[in-house]
């Protein structure tokens, strides 16, 4: 392999004790000895801390001192500290590119805490290598770019309106999109809300009312987004009503399309008029009293089956309150709830199923091999207690059916390039690290299209949607990673078959050039492209074969 | 003369994202485990190509550890 590494590179490298983390397992001595042998470095320095403030002077002083050009740490893990050291170099001069780091605590000291011998030999393998990639570093520029301050929200339920409500607050211009012709998705349709037990009404017209009033949002209703261009801090999206098309400038775009209930066709003997769902059920209590004495609730109706595997999550209270209500409404009325498990976490739900039984409410488990058969008059049962069949007499049935995905999930998460699970509810970047976000940047999602949640869940996930777009759009200007792939004009070939794996559309073809080409802007850096190019033309800067190829060289010298 | 045991050298690929993150945690958790790793981090498993499989293999690996 022809050695690229110039006789002008100059490598400063700075071995951390990280207190006893490392110097504590392994020869530091050693370890600095052996760097100093090493190709092109022309400085070793050992610190007690290196990302203490006195390390990091270390690092500003000694590029200028000894006029380095590379810079190499070898201490904790760059997944925590390479930011820090990184920056330490773009000030002192260095571009911050030309930095790379030795993994010699995390994946070194910690894990061979009682091999102080053949660790150390494994420490001075990966600086080696550090020091075999520093060389073949090259210069890398992160991309200004300017952005739209502006938010587009797509679906004006409980979780869209509270997140167009907080970023409108905040002083940024929200376009809500709303495809029916009113706001409050499923929130027109319900009865009572838990936990407060109020009608909706008045948190629907007080959304509704400061949204209307806030000059910053502006409402599009009957309107869908039917098509999205662009990145992070500069999507175009085009509303269309009616047929006409509105083109507006946005920063990030927020998924809050909600669900929809399930309509139990063909189960359970559904016909909408004694056998009902929970929803038709609310709008009949919304008119008054309902007048039938005996009522039997079936839970999980076409959810945790073999069709739609998942629990609804908000199934279980919603029969509970409803059981309440009529109970309070008519102490004699019989319910029976026929559930397999109660999905009733929280204090306030515990406590609200507690009462239930108290007034009288009665529970009945059912196995879902022997569900529930619903005739006329009555709806019989498997009873695990009694080990027998059971009639249980009613004059109405109440169906609690799942909430389901929008039928344009899958369209809007072609659009956007997000992706949707199984079920059609949208998969946020990390159940944990990510819950609010999209892997895509300035993608957010929240409220029911990720995941049936309470109208108190859907307006926390709406804010902290909000919260996290925030943290694009109150930016002055954005950057791009410099670590991004590129493809040599001159050798490709235009086969496609980068274009086929990158996960981002990053990639155009220009067939009158017959090349390929990274948009630098949406490049995520994984570099797919580059293992896929069968003439190595696409290559992943900071990471390329000549600089992987010196490191699997160094590793296997020794 | 004794025989001496046979230690190889690994070649580990790691993806800075999952991978790589785990081998951090290992450290975290200070799990032990033998020092015959050396890792090269990469952006994404998928960065891997053949080719550099191949390399290590060339220059005398005796096992690549592809994690992502």
């Amino acid at each position: 392999m022809k050695d690229t590494a110039k006789s002008d590179v100059r490598i400063g490298v700075f071995v951390c004790d990280c207190g006893s983390n490392i110097a504590g397992y392994l020869e530091m001595k050693e370890l600095v000895e052996y760097s100093k042998t090493l190709p092109n470095v022309v400085f070793v320095q050992e610190n007690l801390y290196t990302c203490s403030e006195g390390g990091i002077n270390e690092i500003k002083q000694a590029i200028p001192k000894h006029n380095l050009n590379r810079v190499v740490v070898a201490s904790c893990t760059p997944r925590t500290h390479e930011p820090l050291f990184m920056s330490a170099c773009e000030e002192a001069g260095l571009n911050p590119y030309l930095f790379e780091m030795a993994n010699i605590r995390d994946q070194c000291s910690w894990v061979h805490m009682r091999e102080r011998e053949t660790g150390t030999e494994r420490a001075k393998a990966q600086i080696g290598m550090a020091v075999a990639k520093a060389a073949r570093l090259r210069e890398l520029k992160r991309i200004q770019l300017n952005l739209s301050h502006n938010a587009v929200i797509i679906g004006g339920g409980v979780s869209g309106m509270s997140a167009a409500m907080a970023l409108g607050n905040m002083g940024y211009e929200v376009d809500l999109v709303e495809k029916e012709g009113k706001l409050g998705g499923l929130l027109n349709d319900l009865n009572m809300i838990l936990p407060s037990n109020e009608p909706p009404e008045r948190l629907l017209n007080d959304l509704v009312a400061r949204l209307e009033t806030n000059p910053k949002v502006n409402i599009h209703l009957n309107s869908i987004v039917s098509k999205t261009e662009g990145y992070v801090g500069n999507y175009v999206a085009t509303i269309s009503k009616n047929g006409e098309e509105l083109k507006v400038k946005c920063g990030i775009i927020i998924v809050a399309l909600g669900a929809r209930v399930l309509t139990p066709e063909g189960l359970y003997g559904y016909n909408g008029k004694d056998v009902i769902t929970h929803l038709e059920l609310e709008s009949l209590l919304r008119k008054g009293p309902i007048q039938s004495k005996n009522i039997v609730m079936i839970q999980c109706v076409g959810s945790r089956c073999a069709e739609r595997a998942y629990c609804s999550r908000i199934c279980c209270m919603t029969a509970v309150k409803n059981a309440l209500l009529i109970k309070e409404a008519d102490p004699t009325a019989r319910i029976t709830v026929l559930y397999r498990d109660m999905q009733m976490y929280g204090v306030e739900l515990e406590e609200m199923f507690r009462k239930a039984k108290q007034v009288g409410v009665r529970f009945v488990t059912f196995d879902p091999e022997k569900a529930p058969v619903v005739k006329d008059g009555s709806v019989s049962v498997y009873h695990l207690r009694m080990g027998k069949e059971v009639s249980i007499p009613c004059e109405l049935v109440v169906l609690s059916t799942p909430l389901i995905a929008q039928e344009d999930a899958p369209e809007v998460s072609t659009m956007l390039k997000v992706p949707i699970n199984e079920n059609g509810f949208f998969l946020e970047g990390h159940v944990k690290l990510k819950p609010l976000d999209f892997a895509t940047d300035g993608v957010y999602l929240c409220g029911n299209a990720r995941y049936p949640s309470t109208i108190r869940e859907a307006i926390g996930q709406g804010l902290g949607a909000a919260s996290r777009a925030a943290g694009v759009l109150s930016k002055d200007a954005l950057f791009t990673s410099g670590i991004v792939a590129d493809i040599n004009a001159q050798t490709c070939c235009g086969c496609l078959g980068c274009v086929a794996v990158c996960p981002y559309g990053a990639i155009n073809f220009f067939p009158e050039r017959g090349v390929c080409q990274v948009n630098k802007v949406l490049c995520k850096g994984c570099g797919g492209c580059a293992a896929t190019c069968p003439s190595s033309s696409a290559r992943l800067d900071g990471f390329s074969n000549e600089q992987i190829y010196a490191q699997i060289e160094k590793a296997l010298a020794g | 003369m004794a025989e001496e045991q046979f230690e190889p050298t690994i070649i580990g690929f790691l993806c800075n994202w999952c991978a790589y993150a785990g081998a951090d945690l290992a450290g975290v958790s200070r799990l032990q485990y033998p020092p015959n790793m050396r890792t090269i981090r990469t952006l994404c498993s998928a960065t891997v190509g053949p080719h550099q499989i191949l390399k290590a293999f060339q220059k005398g690996a005796d096992g690549v550890f592809v994690g992502g």
